[in-house]
């Protein structure tokens, strides 16, 4: 199953993923390195990361419904996934992103 | 409305936000603390999501203070369909940028928690509201669905005292709700100890079917607030809470005297009548002619042009009428002059506070100089007799407040005086209606049992009752024998 996911990670289009931060705290930034870290090692080259700064744009929490920052927004492939946290942990990552079966099921 | 009330506050001036909910500013001593937070808790469907709502609401039509509110367990469109029952248009109030609502949605299932955070978007959104249209009140409702959504407390109950922190600073009165807690804490995740300031439980009791809702504020600092539970309304005129308990009479004694509308009556009564906002009780078996001496009195009042109001709890408005109209006196005309106005109720419709609630709503809303409720006997099957005299009290002192001169019936049994003495205590005349046998014929008396501050006949007088009305004849003399 996992060889399965994979094939379609590769067959699939671009990942688009949104990051949201409230200026550069510490959390956001480290969110920011390990996620680029985690794209680089995992998807290739095929990711486009957009960061949406909520302190110059805070409308735009609502529509994601952001309440945690950092949070991480896949918004391709569907479904959306949300993610929060500074990324530190990254098996919970990749799971979140459905990059990995979560371990013990 | 308000009344100022001369209350020894502490030495620190605690300002305070009128909520503009009818009777809750009378049991706050003037209302929410002003820049601070309220913590209003109760179970679920209690009703504080409409409390916290008509804090808004009001606040925007009565003092012209936008409002937000961050609600995290209802849409927007779900609020404003409750409110539209209340009354209000949601919509319209967000249209003209003097209402913000924002929903957010917080799910544990759909969230991956994956390191340090924290809830400045919460902060973000709520600042950008705020700013957006001027607010000066907030509502968080209920933010306790924070915990269920983030699996962190920690990060949660830090950013939650940062919260409450960030709202004192921002000039802000807010409101936030949250569920009832169990016997350890007032609240389920213990908010009460953040905020500090005033903490207020909605209560939604159903006891033998009949529902219930109570108020009481339970804690305000730096202020004197009433103690005990109010009972409180939530219908199509928004939330409403009957403020007095009572216990203080320091009603200013009028001097001046209102007609029974039975000439031979006021006669017996100092010749003058009734004391304007004094109290009468009308008691005698059944069919003595209560209601007639009721209706009698409203009739003359309606025609000197005073608002009546006349509260039926055993016949219906038509009955009254037809009955009243085939003695002469046809109350309909008063009516449509909109001089009186009839409200009849079963008893067992509703508990004794919802009664109570309505009846003091109803006559903030009408403003009648004249009240009837005939009769409270009735009132007793809904509650115990305790309960009767609190009822009755609070109403009392509404109707002297407002300078309100009532006139209860009671039904006696088998002729004896035995309504009870606490009933009586509450009453500034008794008038005592019965029939007697005289000289071999049933005859109908009546006789002041008492009348407080006036020299009143203490003669038991016939009266007669057709088609003109009551007319007070002689005095009995001789012997005097109860049927």
């Amino acid at each position: 199953m996992g060889s399965a996911i994979e094939s379609m990670r590769r067959a699939s289009k671009k990942w688009r993923l949104r990051l949201y931060v409230a200026g550069n705290t510490p959390n956001s930034i480290a969110a920011f390195a390990n996620l680029k870290e985690i794209c680089e090692n995992h998807l290739g080259g095929r990711y486009q990361i957009e960061v949406v700064d909520l302190l110059e744009n805070p409308t735009l929490a609502k529509g994601d419904q952001i309440v945690a920052i950092p949070t991480l927004v896949r918004k391709l492939p569907f479904p959306v996934k949300k993610i929060i946290g500074d990324l530190s942990n990254r098996e919970r990552v990749l799971v979140g992103l459905d990059l990995k079966a979560a371990s013990g099921i | 409305m308000a009344r100022a009330r001369r209350l020894k506050s502490s030495s620190v001036a605690l300002i305070k936000t009128p909520t503009g909910i009818s009777g809750l500013d009378n049991i706050t001593d003037g209302g929410l603390p002003k820049g601070r937070t309220t913590l209003i808790a109760g179970g679920a469907g209690s009703g504080k999501t409409l409390f916290g709502m008509e804090f808004l609401i009001r606040g925007i039509e009565i003092y012209g203070e936008p409002g937000v509110a961050m609600t995290f367990e209802e849409t927007a469109e779900e609020i404003s369909s409750n409110l539209a029952s209340l009354g209000h248009d949601v919509n319209k109030l967000v249209r003209e940028k003097k209402l913000f609502v924002d929903y957010v949605h917080v799910e544990r299932r759909q969230i991956e928690e994956t390191g340090e955070y924290d809830l400045e978007g919460l902060f973000i959104r709520l600042d950008h509201a705020i700013k957006s249209i001027g607010a000066k009140r907030v509502l968080l409702d209920t933010i306790e669905v924070l915990f269920s959504g983030l699996r962190n407390e920690s990060i949660v109950r830090s950013e939650l005292r940062r919260l409450f922190r960030w709202l004192k600073d921002h000039d802000v009165t807010a409101v936030i709700t949250a569920e009832a807690g169990d016997n350890t804490f007032l609240t389920r995740h213990g908010l009460e100890e953040y905020v500090a300031d005033c903490v207020i439980i909605l209560d939604h009791r159903v006891t033998e079917q009949i529902s219930t809702r109570r108020i009481r504020v339970v804690k305000y600092r730096g202020s004197s607030h009433g103690t005990n539970e109010y009972p409180f309304l939530l219908n199509e005129g928004g939330m409403s809470v009957v403020p007095i308990t009572a216990l203080g009479l320091s009603h200013k004694a009028s001097t001046e005297r209102v007609s029974s509308g039975i000439p031979g009556l006021d006669k017996m009564l100092g010749a003058k009548g009734f004391f304007r906002a004094s109290s009468v009780l009308v008691t005698g078996t059944a069919g003595t002619g209560k209601s007639s001496v009721a209706a009698s009195f409203v009739n003359s009042a309606c025609g000197r042009g005073e608002r009546a109001m006349y509260f039926a709890f055993e016949e219906s408005e038509s009955q009254i009428l037809r009955n009243m109209l085939s003695l002469g006196m046809p109350l309909e005309r008063w009516i449509q002059k909109g001089l009186l106005q009839i409200r009849a109720a079963r008893p067992t419709s509703m508990g004794l506070e919802n009664h109570l609630a309505i009846m003091c709503k109803t006559i903030e809303d009408y403003r009648p100089s004249i009240v009837v409720v005939d009769p409270i006997t009735n009132l007793i099957s809904v509650g115990t007799a305790i309960s009767v005299k609190a009822m009755l009290t609070r109403l009392i002192d509404l109707l002297k407040t407002h300078k309100i001169t009532a006139m209860f019936t009671n039904l006696s049994l088998s002729g004896e005086e035995i309504t009870s003495t606490e009933i009586s205590s509450l009453m500034d005349a008794w008038l005592s209606l019965k029939e007697i046998e005289v000289d071999g014929a049933r005859q109908r008396v009546m006789y002041v049992l008492k009348a407080r501050g006036m020299a009143h006949s203490n003669r038991v007088h016939r009266f007669t009752i057709s088609d003109q009305g009551i007319q007070i004849e002689d005095e009995v003399r001789g012997q005097e024998r109860k049927i």
